[in-house]
C-alpha cells in the first residue's frame, strides 16, 4: 500500500487525513469523515449520485481520487443543507415530489444548485436556448440520473428556485 | 484498483522523466481512474499532472489559439473567444459527457480518451487493447455501437470524443513535449493489427497543448445523434465547417464520430464539395461518398444502420451550413 497526506476543508472543516492513495473522494468522504449523505451509485461516472461541489464545482467524486483535492474546498450535501440555496433546493424538492427512494436525491441537489451558478457564471449548454427553459434545465442537469423517474417533479423544483 | 504511488509533478520536464520511467500521467481522471478501478488500467505510479502551466487558452500570433492540454472541457466552451471564433468547438464539447465531467475532464485527456466498447470493459472478453493478439469479441458479438469504417479483424472500437470531431474539421494541430508538432487527424491511429497502439506517441510522451489555427470566415455546425437525448456517446456524429463565398463553397470540411477508431475526415467528400454551391444533388452525392468505403460484416452486423445515419447526418450538416 502506498499511501499519501492530505489537508482538506469539508463544508468549512479542516481535515488533516492519512489515505490509501486508491482511495476516491467519494469514499473518504463517506467512509473516513463519516459524511455518508453522498452516495454511491455507479462508482463510474454514469449516474451522478456522488456529485459534490470541488472547489466551488460539480463533480462526480467517484472519478476524483482524493490525493487530487489537496488543500481544496469540498461541499457536500451535509454543508448545503446548511446554506440558504442547499435548504432552499431542499425545500423545492420536497415540495414538488422531486423524489421517490430518495437514492440519487443529494447528488440531484448538489448538482441543481452549482447548475444554477454554472448558469449566472453564462456557462453555456448544447441546448443553447435563452433563459434557463425547461429544455436547458433537463440538458444542465443531465449528468444526474434518477431511476425512479422524478424528473417532472425534479424539474419543478429547480424551475420555482430558479424563478 | 491495484496499489499505486502518487506523486504530484511541479514542472513539465520532471513529469516527463517520471513518465519514461513507466508512471502514467493523471489529469481530471474522469478515464483513466475509471479504467484503474476496472483493472483495466494498472499503472503502479501516477504522475499527477493538473498543476503543471498548461491551463490556458493564448492567442497565437497568426491569430488562431494556443488550448493548452489542462485545460478544463467547460472552460474551453464557456471561452467567448473559442465560442465567437470556433463554435463548432464549443458545441462539439457541449454534446459531450454531462456538466460535472466536462468540469473535470481535460483537453489533453479529451484526446487520450480510450474507448468505451463493452468488450474492452470486460476482461473476460477477448480484446486486442488490452491483450495484444487476443482478437476481437465484438466482431462477433453485440456490435451496435462499432466501427463502420478503417476496421481491422483485430478491432472495430470507435473513439469516443466530441471534442476531437471538431478539432479535426479545424486542422487542429497537436502539441507534444520535446518534438514536432503533429496535425489532429494524425493523430490517432487506425487499428491494424496492433489495435493497442492508440496514438502516435511514444510511451511517456506529453501533449502540452492544442493549436487551432486562425478561424475561416463562414459557417459550421455539430450534429449529434445518440440512444437518448443527452449524456450519451455518439452513434454518429458529424462536424462540417464550410467556407462560402459569392455562393460558392471554398472550403469544406466535414469530419464523422462514433464510425472509427478515430475522427474520421472525409476527404473525398469535402474535394467533391469545393467550389460548388452545395446544391441537395451534389450534397447527396458527397455524403455517399464518405461512407463509400464503409464494411459491415457479412454476418452480425449491428451497427450496419450507421452508414446510412452517417448520410442522412452528413446531408442535414451540409444544408444546414451552406446559406
Amino acid at each position: 500500500m502506498s499511501s499519501i497526506q492530505l489537508r482538506l476543508s469539508v463544508n468549512g472543516r479542516e481535515h488533516e487525513l492519512e489515505l490509501d492513495s486508491r482511495v476516491s473522494l467519494l469514499d473518504c468522504l463517506r467512509e473516513h469523515l463519516g459524511l455518508t449523505g453522498t452516495k454511491k451509485g455507479c462508482d463510474q461516472g454514469a449516474c451522478g449520485a456522488c456529485t459534490v461541489l470541488l472547489d466551488g464545482e460539480r463533480v462526480n467524486s467517484c472519478l476524483v481520487l482524493a490525493a487530487q483535492c489537496a488543500d481544496a474546498e469540498v461541499t457536500t450535501i451535509e454543508g448545503l443543507a446548511s446554506s440558504e440555496a442547499g435548504r432552499a433546493m431542499q425545500k423545492a424538492f420536497v415540495r414538488n415530489d422531486g423524489l421517490q427512494c430518495g437514492y440519487c436525491t443529494p447528488g440531484q441537489v448538489c448538482s441543481a444548485v452549482a447548475m444554477l451558478a454554472e448558469y449566472e457564471a453564462e456557462v453555456p449548454s448544447a441546448v443553447g436556448e435563452a433563459g434557463l427553459t425547461d429544455a436547458e434545465i433537463r440538458e444542465r442537469l443531465a449528468g444526474n440520473l434518477c431511476r425512479c423517474g422524478a424528473y417532472n417533479g425534479i424539474l419543478a423544483a429547480v424551475r420555482e428556485v430558479a424563478r | 484498483m491495484n496499489p499505486f504511488s502518487y506523486v504530484p509533478a511541479t514542472d513539465t520536464s520532471s513529469a516527463v522523466a517520471l513518465a519514461a520511467g513507466g508512471a502514467k500521467y493523471l489529469a481530471g481522471g474522469t478515464n483513466l481512474v475509471d479504467l484503474m478501478r476496472q483493472g483495466i488500467e494498472t499503472p503502479r505510479e501516477l504522475v499527477d499532472i493538473t498543476r503543471l502551466p498548461l491551463a490556458d487558452i493564448e492567442e497565437q500570433p497568426g491569430g488562431g489559439l494556443r488550448i493548452g492540454a489542462l485545460v478544463r472541457n467547460t472552460r474551453v466552451a464557456t471561452d467567448e473567444r473559442i465560442r465567437d471564433r470556433y463554435p463548432v468547438l464549443a458545441q462539439a464539447i457541449l454534446n459531450g459527457a454531462s456538466p460535472q465531467l466536462r468540469n473535470r475532464a481535460t483537453v489533453g485527456g479529451n484526446l487520450m480518451q480510450r474507448t468505451r466498447c463493452g468488450y474492452f470493459y470486460d476482461r473476460h472478453s477477448a480484446c486486442g487493447k488490452r491483450d495484444p493478439g487476443a482478437g476481437c469479441a465484438a466482431l462477433d458479438g453485440f456490435n451496435r455501437t462499432h466501427a463502420i469504417l478503417g476496421t481491422s479483424e483485430s478491432c472495430v472500437s470507435v473513439h469516443p470524443s466530441d471534442m476531437c470531431v471538431a478539432l479535426a474539421a479545424l486542422d487542429a494541430v497537436v502539441n507534444i513535449a520535446g518534438r514536432d508538432p503533429v496535425p489532429l487527424v494524425d493523430f490517432h491511429r487506425l487499428p491494424g493489427d496492433t489495435p493497442h497502439v492508440e496514438t502516435m506517441l511514444a510511451p511517456g510522451e506529453l501533449v502540452t497543448s492544442i493549436d487551432l489555427p486562425p478561424a475561416q470566415p463562414g459557417r459550421s455546425v455539430y450534429l449529434k445523434v445518440r440512444d437518448r437525448a443527452s449524456y450519451a456517446f455518439a452513434l454518429v456524429s458529424v462536424a462540417a465547417v464550410v467556407r462560402m463565398e459569392a455562393g460558392r463553397a471554398t472550403r469544406v470540411r466535414i469530419a464523422l464520430g462514433g464510425v472509427a477508431a478515430k475522427p474520421w475526415r472525409a476527404y473525398e467528400a469535402e474535394e467533391l464539395l469545393t467550389g460548388t454551391s452545395l446544391d441537395d444533388e451534389l450534397i447527396h452525392q458527397a455524403a455517399g461518398q464518405a461512407l463509400a468505403g464503409s464494411r459491415q460484416r457479412a454476418h452480425n452486423a449491428h451497427n450496419a444502420f450507421k452508414a446510412e445515419l452517417a448520410r442522412r447526418l452528413i446531408r442535414r450538416a451540409l444544408q444546414g451550413v451552406r446559406s
